[in-house]
């Protein structure tokens, strides 16, 4: 995939599949340490020990729960290219969370991409999921929780045409100010 | 938190749209996009994006859901448009490019793209 938003995007939809409730997702850029960390944590069905041992396998998906497929290998490749690595860590009934590092320099990363679009693209999901999201950028920080949005918005759901107006600026104002 | 864009507004946007949503319901049309790793892989997050632009560029009030993997990986990106009282339309291959026109005439001129469609389902 040609942008890592595009790979966030795929491991929320996972989040998704899994029967996620609630989903927080970490993108911490350090510059002076040379780092880009992505940490997408849901509170899903969780996968058991064997089962995440075969998740970064292209060839294994679980189809019938739609839980995994090529996503998480693409996702891991890109990582190792760029002198970093894709974990996995997850407990049946209580949850997983997946860890993408990356060399912030490297030639080959990817850049982040349009994370606006992935963002909304998983806010405006059928089943809405609740999603707490950080983007620290060298110290600064652009952070916000769906849950004290819904909070404001009662049945109102964030799909409403003057909600996702919403969120669209919200969101691009949040990253235009730490950039 | 951004300054400009705060919570209090949702309060308003809250107070407005209880007052239409009932009638949006039961009227109204829903776009669906496909976002499973096929759909994003074949560009449905950047057709997502063609959609909310051109719905904002008209002024048309639809609602817009994204979906995961619903089984025609190779057709991807898929749309689904449902209106009430008309079949639900599924577009298949829908690159941004063939947004204004699926959205000129399916949305506003009530004819659908026959060529683009690869599903239809009508609902009792």
């Amino acid at each position: 995939m040609r942008e890592l938003s595009l790979h966030i995007l795929d491991a929320l939809e996972n989040s998704l599949e899994a029967g996620a409730s609630r989903v927080t997702l970490t993108i911490e850029e350090d510059l002076t340490a040379d780092r880009l960390t992505i940490t997408i944590t849901d509170n899903g069905r969780g996968m058991d020990a064997e089962t995440v041992k075969t998740v970064l396998d292209p060839f294994f998906t679980t189809r019938t729960t739609r839980h995994v497929g090529l996503g998480l290998p693409l996702f891991a490749a890109a990582a190792k290219r760029c002198n970093g690595d894709l974990t996995i860590e997850s407990e049946v009934g209580r949850g997983t969370t997946v860890q993408a590092t990356f060399q912030h320099s490297h030639i080959d990363r990817a850049p982040l991409g349009d994370i606006h679009d992935s963002l909304l693209s998983f806010l405006l999901a059928e089943r809405p999921v609740d999603l707490h999201y950080v983007h620290r950028v060298n110290g600064r920080q652009f952070e916000f929780d769906t849950a004290d949005i819904r909070a404001e918005l009662g049945d109102v759901p964030l799909s409403h045409p003057a909600v996702r107006e919403w969120l669209s600026e919200f969101i691009s104002e949040g990253e235009r100010e730490i950039k | 938190m951004p300054k400009v864009k705060s919570l209090a507004d949702l309060k308003r946007i809250r107070e407005e749209a209880q007052k239409d949503i009932k009638v949006r319901l039961k009227t109204g049309t829903t776009i669906t996009v496909g976002m499973g790793t096929c759909g994003i892989a074949a560009g449905a997050r950047e057709t997502m994006h063609a959609i909310l632009e051109e719905l904002r560029k008209r002024e048309i009030d639809a609602h817009v859901t994204t979906v995961g993997c619903i089984g025609m990986c190779s057709k991807e990106p898929l749309v689904d448009i449902e209106q009430a009282g008309h079949p639900r339309i599924t577009y298949g291959n829908v690159h941004p490019d063939m947004v204004p026109r699926l959205i000129e005439e399916h949305l506003i001129k009530g004819n659908v793209v026959q060529e683009w469609v690869v599903g239809r389902v009508t609902r009792d």
